[in-house]
């Protein structure tokens, strides 16, 4: 909890500091704005806002967004109070919101939770489309989770998705016999093999991991042609197409370091900065705490980062961690509310955001692919595509609550665990995650 | 019909002059709800209530963010034939069997070396407490780092320090390696409880008994047989149950170091209900899942109120 109101000048002064450590200025002027006339939403007279996001990942998260919001605050005169939920209470504490039509106005909350309460948020399509018209258009993930399942019905604002694409040892698989990262499941397979004859094996989370375990088994089963379920929602995971994943992920296995059935979120990026992991997947943040810390420079000096092996058709199947904003109806200022987030998505506020953040939250929109963050360090650059992806948690049905109950419930993740390990073979471990999924899907 | 007339008041009662609210203390009736209420509002409002809705939650098909409707048996019906569930009883069921015992047994002979004289009695017993006294998460984090498969400090001694074995132990990657893992860490953090209760029950027998049987020449496993383990037996079933309510509810180890993986081996029926019912937004079924706990946990406290009402132990008599 924090009181824009005492402490404003504070945030405005870190915001101020961060501004100028990176050349916002400069990034502003690269954007590409289309001369379009914001919706006119006169804010209410004594109107107040309280907003919920997620906690912050890095620290300038946190900071830049206040500092945004106490823009905000001093041009409008509304006050807004910024709280901070762990990633885990996000979800829940959107429910009680939506629920009992109390607590904040404004959510920042995970992708499918305004699809899950969409008869009790604010309808976003004008702002959606001035902000799709002004900035060279929203990207596709953006689309997919920002409109009513199969209506041109605004009813979020994507504000930042985290990707995770391969993150390697340049040296390592350069001594493996590769220039670059293969971009077929073939040659990655290859590829990590040598990566493992030489004492540097892959290693990817099959824990119970929100992020990475699910990061992981959806590429495998996207990047292969599977599904969990098909458009109309009916469960369609028991597939050639999955056996395929599951047959791959089996071959991928044996190259990996010992114990990642155990791993959850963080092991990855421990044993990465160990030394010990010489190919993982990853976002952004890893990179940059590797880049800050002298001890581990240069590791990070020494990181590659590419997609991994596509899916069928070429295109990009890495799973997404989406920031999507809503508003409801509960709220007494909506117009407050919807200018409040048009504010925080205008270049002026958004790119400093972005920039300030590393590129760790991508953006929705297309035109901030210009942005300085992406050119600062060309590395980064394969983390400016994020949101392009047309694959989603639940693909390919529609987002609903049932799609994040398999999430939750690890259903993918473990199928994968299990076939992967050879706990179970293939058939059976796709018939389970079969089972599971239509507990769901009812 | 009432005559009200003055007089006739006067003339039955002359001198009870009370007023109304010391004749509302006076009476019996007035002063048990008046006791009662406010520890009956406090186990209404925070035991009662919450484990009533629980059990409604149960037999609805409540979601996260939606009211659900009440469908009966249907949440029961689904676990029945969900493997993953038999998986967390059985986990459970287990988990709490051989930790218990291996509480128990460590539990007990801990106490029975802190009964004797040792030097830094106090002090001992102090440290003994420790693990007890740290924060589950705590030591569940640090138990996290010990397991961990790249970094444990257990297989780098084994390996880099002393030879001892050629690879790093997956403690928590395969199924009954985490399983006992898990066991272990909590075995760990319950032998205190276990221990500092039965001391305090060991240090209630009277000395007297122990000379008196060394007179008659008995061995110290006769000693333990006919003096201390009857007469510790009445506060052993109470720690006993305890420690079984305890561990069978356990949820925080079992959160903070596997999440219930891999693949849902290690999975307690508390950490499913949670992962059901909180992330995975399925209130209905994750109520389903705690509320069938209950059974196990009644048995266990009818256990505990039948060994506690044979009191005749405690003198050293016979049942019945």
């Amino acid at each position: 909890m924090y009181d824009l109101t005492r402490r404003g000048a504070l945030s405005i002064g870190a915001g101020a500091l961060a501004a100028g450590m990176l050349p916002a200025g400069r990034a502003r002027a690269a954007i590409p704005v289309a001369n379009v006339q914001p919706p006119r939403q006169p804010i209410e007279s004594g109107a107040t806002l309280r907003v919920l996001r997620p906690t912050k990942f890095v620290d300038a998260d946190e900071t830049i967004f206040r500092a945004n919001t106490a823009k905000f605050t001093q041009q409008t005169g509304v006050q807004v109070r910024v709280d901070f939920a762990g990633w885990e209470d996000l979800r829940p504490q959107t429910a009680v919101a939506a629920n009992t039509g109390a607590g904040p106005d404004v959510v920042v909350a995970w992708a499918d939770d305004p699809h899950i309460y969409a008869d009790k948020v604010l309808d976003m399509t004008e702002l959606a489309t001035y902000l799709g018209q002004k900035y060279g258009g929203w990207l596709a993930l953006p689309q997919r989770f920002g409109k009513k399942w199969g209506t041109d019905q605004w009813i979020a604002l994507p504000m930042g998705g985290s990707g995770g694409p391969c993150v390697y040892r340049i040296s390592w698989l350069k001594e493996a016999g590769f220039d670059s990262l293969p971009t077929d499941h073939a040659g990655f397979l290859r590829a990590c093999q040598a990566l493992k004859k030489n004492g540097h094996p892959a290693g990817f989370a099959l824990g119970n991991a929100v992020g990475d375990g699910n990061a992981f088994c959806n590429w495998l089963l996207w990047s292969h042609g599977g599904m969990v379920v098909d458009e109309a929602g009916k469960v369609a995971i028991n597939s050639p197409e999955t056996l395929n994943a599951l047959k791959y992920s089996k071959e991928l296995y044996q190259t990996f370091i010992p114990g990642t059935l155990s791993w959850g979120d963080v092991n990855n990026n421990r044993a990465y900065a160990a030394g010990e992991l010489g190919l993982t997947q990853n976002g952004v943040s890893m990179y940059f705490s590797l880049k800050n810390d002298p001890k581990t420079a240069a590791i990070a000096e020494d990181t590659g980062m590419a997609r991994m092996p596509l899916a069928p058709g070429g295109k990009m199947a890495e799973n997404v961690l989406l920031l999507n904003a809503l508003a409801f109806k509960h709220t007494r200022f909506p117009n407050a509310a919807k200018e409040y987030l048009r504010f925080m998505m205008e270049v002026e506020q958004y790119d400093p955001w972005l920039v300030g953040c590393g590129g760790y939250w991508a953006h929705p929109l297309a035109a901030f692919a210009e942005s300085e963050v992406w050119k600062n360090d060309p590395k980064i650059a394969v983390y400016r595509d994020t949101n392009t992806v047309e694959f989603w948690s639940g693909y390919k049905g529609p987002i609903s609550q049932a799609s994040g109950s398999v999430a939750a419930d690890y259903v993918v993740v473990q199928m994968f665990a299990a076939a992967a390990s050879g706990q179970s073979t293939p058939e059976e471990a796709v018939r389970e995650a079969e089972r599971r999924a239509r507990r769901y899907y009812r | 019909m009432s005559v009200t007339t003055g007089p006739v008041t006067n003339w039955r009662r002359p001198q009870v002059q009370q007023g109304w609210l010391a004749r509302l203390f006076d009476s019996k009736i007035f002063l048990i709800i008046a006791c009662l209420t406010p520890a009956m509002g406090l186990l209404v409002v925070f035991l009662t209530y919450p484990l009533g809705l629980g059990i409604w939650l149960a037999f609805t098909d409540t979601h996260i963010g939606r009211d659900g409707v009440f469908i009966g048996f249907e949440n029961f019906e689904s676990l029945w034939y969900d493997r993953v569930f038999w998986g967390a009883v059985f986990y459970t069921v287990f988990y709490t069997g051989v930790a218990t015992a291996l509480k128990f047994a460590l539990g007990l002979w801990l106490a029975l070396l802190l009964n004797e004289n040792l030097p830094f009695k106090s002090l001992l017993r102090a440290i003994i407490l420790l693990p007890w006294i740290v924060p589950t998460v705590l030591s569940a984090i640090a138990f996290w780092w010990i397991f961990d498969a790249q970094f444990s400090i257990i297989s780098y001694v084994l390996v880099d320090k002393l030879g001892l074995l050629d690879h790093y132990i997956d403690f928590l990657g395969t199924p009954w390696a985490a399983r006992w893992s898990l066991v272990f860490a909590n075995v760990w953090r319950g032998i205190p409880f276990v221990a500092i209760s039965l001391l305090a029950g060991l240090q209630t027998i009277s000395p007297s008994l122990y000379e008196a049987a060394l007179l008659d020449g008995a061995s110290s496993w006769q000693r333990f047989r006919r003096i201390t383990a009857p007469l510790l037996m009445p506060i052993l079933a109470v720690v006993l149950t305890f420690s079984v309510l305890f561990t069978f509810t356990d949820f925080q180890l079992v959160y903070a170091i596997t999440r219930g993986g891999p693949i849902n081996s290690t999975h307690l029926m508390a950490t499913l209900a949670f992962q059901r019912g909180i992330p995975g937004g399925q209130l209905g079924e994750g109520a389903a899942i705690a509320v069938s706990m209950i059974p196990f946990l009644i048995l266990a406290t009818l256990f505990s109120y039948f060994a506690l009402a044979r009191r005749k132990w405690q003198q050293g008599g016979d049942d019945e």
